[in-house]
C-alpha cells in the first residue's frame, strides 16, 4: 500500500514541489498519475523510492515508513518495488537473459532459482527467443518490455512505471499498456505515470491528476474529464 | 551481501577489467609510472646515502700517548679509551714500531728514512666513531683520558658528511611523500573517471534494491586486481632497470670503482612491500573513496 499524508517536498533553492499531498494507493490496484511537466510527477515517485525524503507529512510505502527510513533499509524497501522507466535504463554490456537475472542476484537470489524464474519472465513478456541477444539490439517495444520483466523478476507487490510509453509509438504503447494491465490482474500495485491522455482513456482505471504540487483531481472519470472541467 | 553471491561478484569484478579494457590500461599504467618514479628516486636516495655513509666512515680521531709512559701503560690508556662510551666503534691500538714502519712505507720506503729510531714517534690509537655528529664530545672526553698527550681530526669534514646526511634524509622524505601523494591522487582520479563511466549501472543497481556493499565489491576486486598488476609491472621494471644501470655505470667506471652500488637483492623486501602496500592502498582505497559519490542515488 502506498499512502501519502498531507506530504510537502520542498528543494533547496525553494520552490516547493510539493504542496501538501495526500493519497492512498491499496494494494493491487491499478491508478495512473497524470499533469503536467513540473507538477510534481517525478518528485512523487522519488518520494516513494526513498530517492528524497519528504520535508514534511509522512509517507508509508509497504510497511516502511519513508520520513524515518534509515539509509541501509533503502535497498530493502526498493526490493518490494518494481520501477520502469522512459528511458528503459537497461544495461547494455549484459545480455538480456543477464539484465533480468542482475536483479535477482542483486538480492542474493541462488542460481537455480535465477534459472527458473528469468525464463518464465521473459516468456511472459515475449522475449525468451531473445535471451542472448543485448538491448542494443532490441527494439524500443522489445527493451520497454525487458525493462518490465526485470521490474518483475523479484515479485515486487507494486509496480511504478514512468513514461514507460514516452519512447514508443502507438501501437507498442497500446502492448506495454496492455501488459502492465494483465501484470496487475495477477495482483500487482501499479502506478503509472504517464502524458498519453488517449492511452489513459482507453484503459478504465482510476487517475490521479497532479498540479502545481497539488491533487487537482482522484477518480475514474480519466484524464479529458479533467482537462474539460 | 551474501556468501552465494561471492563468486558471482569475484567474477563481476574481472568481468570490468575487460569490459573497461582502456579505462583498466589507463590506471595500471598510471599506477605503473608513478611507482616507478618513487621506487627510482628512493633508490637513488638510498645509493647516495650509502655512498655518503661509507665515505663518513673514513673519518677518525688519531689519538697520541704520552711518551714518557712504558709500553704497557700505553696500551691500558688504550683500554681506557676503548671503555668510554657506545660512540667508540673501534679503537686500534698501533705502536710506534708499527706507526714507524707505515711512515716509510706510505712514502715509498724512501732511504731519507732509513735508520730513524721508533723513539721519534708515539704509541697511537685510531678511534672510529658510531657518530659522527658527536665528534667534538667524543675528542674531547678521550683527551681528558690520563695518558693521552693529544689528538687530532678533520672535525669539519666529518661534520659536513653528518651534515649532507641529514639533509639528504629529510629532503628524500619529503620528496618521496610528495610523489607518493601526487601519485595517489593520480591514479585515485583514474579510478574516478572510471566510475564516473558506470554511474548508470551503479544508478540502475540501486534503483533495484542493491545494497552499497553489493555495489561496491566488484568494484573493490577490480581496483584491488588493477592496483597489483601495477605495482608487479612496476617492480619487475625498477628491478630491470636498476640492474642494467648499475652494470653499464660499472661498465663505464672500469676497474676505478668510484660508486659501488647496493645490490638490487638489499632493496628487494622494502621494495616489494611498499609497491604492495601502494598498489593495494590506491586500488582498494581509490575505488571506495571514489564510488562514493554515485552512491547517493
Amino acid at each position: 500500500m502506498i499512502e501519502f499524508i498531507d506530504v510537502v517536498k520542498s528543494y533547496s533553492v525553494g520552490n516547493q514541489a510539493l504542496k501538501g499531498v495526500s493519497l492512498q494507493i491499496e494494494d493491487g490496484e491499478f491508478v495512473f498519475l497524470v499533469g503536467p511537466s513540473g507538477s510534481g510527477k517525478s518528485t512523487i515517485i522519488k518520494l516513494i523510492t526513498g530517492e528524497l525524503r519528504p520535508t514534511s507529512g509522512s509517507v508509508h510505502v509497504n510497511g516502511y515508513s519513508l520520513e524515518r527510513i534509515r539509509k541501509r533499509e533503502i535497498p530493502y524497501l526498493r526490493r518490494t518495488i518494481g520501477v520502469v522507466f522512459q528511458d528503459f535504463r537497461l544495461i547494455d554490456t549484459k545480455t538480456v537473459y543477464d539484465n533480468v537475472a542482475f536483479a535477482m542476484r542483486v538480492i542474493g537470489a541462488k542460481e537455480k532459482e535465477i534459472r527458473e524464474r528469468v525464463p518464465y519472465l521473459l516468456e511472459l513478456v515475449g522475449l525468451d527467443n531473445k535471451s542472448r541477444r543485448h538491448p542494443g539490439e532490441l527494439s524500443g517495444g522489445e527493451q520497454q518490455r525487458l525493462a518490465i520483466a526485470r521490474a518483475l523478476v523479484n515479485n515486487p507487490s507494486t509496480i511504478i512505471a514512468d513514461e514507460p510509453t514516452g519512447n514508443l509509438d502507438p501501437a507498442r504503447s497500446f502492448e506495454i499498456m496492455s501488459l502492465l494491465q494483465e501484470i496487475n490482474k495477477l495482483g500487482t500495485t501499479m502506478l503509472v505515470v504517464t502524458h498519453a491522455q488517449d492511452l489513459v482513456e482507453q484503459f478504465s482505471n482510476r487517475v490521479i491528476v497532479i498540479e502545481d504540487g497539488l491533487i487537482a483531481s482522484d477518480g475514474m472519470e480519466g484524464y479529458y474529464s479533467y482537462e474539460n472541467q | 551481501m551474501k556468501i552465494s553471491n561471492l563468486g558471482y561478484l569475484l567474477k563481476e569484478g574481472i568481468r570490468g577489467i575487460f569490459l573497461r579494457g582502456f579505462m583498466s590500461f589507463a590506471a595500471v599504467c598510471v599506477t605503473v609510472a608513478c611507482l616507478v618514479i618513487v621506487g627510482s628516486f628512493a633508490s637513488l636516495v638510498y645509493n647516495v646515502s650509502v655512498i655518503v655513509e661509507d665515505l663518513n666512515e673514513t673519518s677518525e680521531i688519531r689519538v697520541f700517548i704520552d711518551e714518557t709512559l712504558s709500553d704497557a701503560e700505553a696500551k691500558s690508556v688504550h683500554t681506557k679509551i676503548n671503555q668510554l662510551g657506545d660512540n667508540i666503534k673501534e679503537c686500534v691500538f698501533v705502536s710506534k714500531e708499527q706507526a714507524l714502519e707505515d711512515f716509510v712505507a706510505d712514502h715509498d720506503y724512501d732511504p731519507a728514512f732509513d735508520g730513524l729510531e721508533p723513539d721519534y714517534l708515539r704509541h697511537r690509537c685510531v678511534v672510529v666513531l658510531e657518530d659522527n655528529t658527536q665528534m667534538r664530545e667524543t675528542a674531547d672526553a678521550i683527551l681528558a683520558v690520563p695518558g693521552v698527550a693529544d689528538i687530532t681530526a678533520e672535525f669539519e669534514l666529518a661534520e659536513g658528511f653528518s651534515m649532507v646526511q641529514q639533509v639528504l634524509q629529510v629532503v628524500s622524505i619529503a620528496v618521496i611523500s610528495v610523489l607518493l601523494v601526487v601519485s595517489l591522487l593520480i591514479i585515485s582520479n583514474t579510478v574516478k573517471l572510471a566510475m564516473y563511466d558506470r554511474r548508470d549501472e551503479i544508478a540502475i543497481m540501486k534503483m533495484v534494491g542493491a545494497t552499497n556493499g553489493f555495489i561496491r565489491f566488484p568494484f573493490m576486486v577490480e581496483g584491488f586486481i588493477l592496483g597489483m598488476l601495477g605495482a608487479a609491472i612496476a617492480f619487475g621494471l625498477e628491478w630491470l632497470m636498476y640492474d642494467g644501470l648499475v652494470a653499464k655505470i660499472n661498465e663505464l667506471e672500469g676497474e676505478m670503482e668510484l660508486f659501488s652500488f647496493v645490490p638490487f637483492e638489499t632493496l628487494l623486501v622494502p621494495m616489494v612491500c611498499t609497491f604492495a602496500a601502494a598498489g593495494l592502498f590506491v586500488g582498494i582505497v581509490g575505488s571506495w573513496t571514489s564510488i562514493r559519490k554515485f552512491m547517493d542515488v
